[in-house]
């Protein structure tokens, strides 16, 4: 109970970040190393190391060693779980109020004041 | 409810709470729930992968929201809402059916809090949802992969 709870925890964390995000996106077309997820969000190797650390301790990722190469895979058997689909609702939410939070930073106060005194 | 399945319908339950402190007024906050041009601006897929069949938005007591929406795999998703409870500036409670391809994967009760902060404004969505069963018979493992990847991609492109 408490192991479940604490891998809940770290699937909440691993996907409340955008950057971690978008390496998710990155793995579900391909298996990439270190350098290449790093590559798109102009981030050291050891920043990117870090979070595919997070991602591995939430189990969204497995990471297989060829050479010197560190390659990630996106791990199908994340996807299984009864709790799967609420940490999906929950990051669904967090992906519109991500959106949201963009869409207030950019109104102007007084317009949109102004705007809800006409709203239906 | 499924008919004709072997399976039996199973059902999960759970909730979950997210707290966000936002860089706006209440008045904004609720303004961006409560009209349709508001809305529109944040709770949608980003352009790209998705493609819009329906949607509805009438936000009073009572009214009825949908929006269904086809991703670049094919599936379709289709979001149905309820409002029991608004309280303008401060409070949206509202009953959520989710379904993907038809099935429905879920019902949910979700709770919105709009409270002051002394800089900008706490949002507070508690959600308790009954997970059905329909998320095992449209959601494969594949396909919920597949669901889950299309989202991702859009997150990217958005």
């Amino acid at each position: 109970m408490v192991q479940q709870a604490v891998t809940l925890d770290n699937l909440f964390h691993a996907l409340a970040d955008p950057t971690r995000r978008a390496m998710l996106a990155s793995l579900a077309i391909a298996h990439r190393n270190i350098g290449e997820l790093a590559a798109p969000h102009a981030m050291s190797f050891a920043a990117a190391s870090k979070h595919v650390r997070v991602l591995e301790q939430a189990g969204l990722v497995r990471r297989r060693i060829e050479g010197r190469s560190h390659v990630l895979n996106l791990e199908p058997e994340a996807m299984k779980t009864a709790e799967r689909w609420i940490t999906e609702r929950r990051a669904m939410w967090e992906r519109h109020f991500d959106r949201l939070a963009d869409y207030l930073a950019s109104t102007d106060p007084d317009k949109e004041i102004r705007k809800k005194g006409v709203s239906k | 409810m499924t008919t004709g399945t072997a399976a039996k319908p199973a059902v999960t339950f759970g909730s979950f709470t997210i707290n966000r402190v936002l860089k706006a007024s209440p008045e904004q906050v609720y303004a961006a729930w409560s009209t349709e041009e508001g809305k529109k601006r944040w709770f949608k897929a980003p352009k790209e992968g998705w493609e819009q069949l329906e949607r509805k938005f009438d936000f009073r007591i009572g009214g009825h929201e949908r929006l269904v929406g086809k991703w670049r795999s094919g599936m379709v998703t289709d979001f149905d809402c309820l409002y029991r409870d608004i309280v303008p500036n401060e409070r949206i409670v509202y009953v959520y059916d989710m379904a993907l391809d038809g099935k429905k994967i879920s019902v949910s009760l979700a709770t919105i809090e709009i409270r002051p902060e002394r800089v900008g404004t706490r949002m507070t969505m508690t959600e308790h949802g009954a997970y059905l069963d329909g998320y095992e018979d449209a959601g494969s493992r594949e396909r919920g992969t597949n669901a889950q990847m299309d989202e991702l991609e859009a997150t990217l492109q958005a």
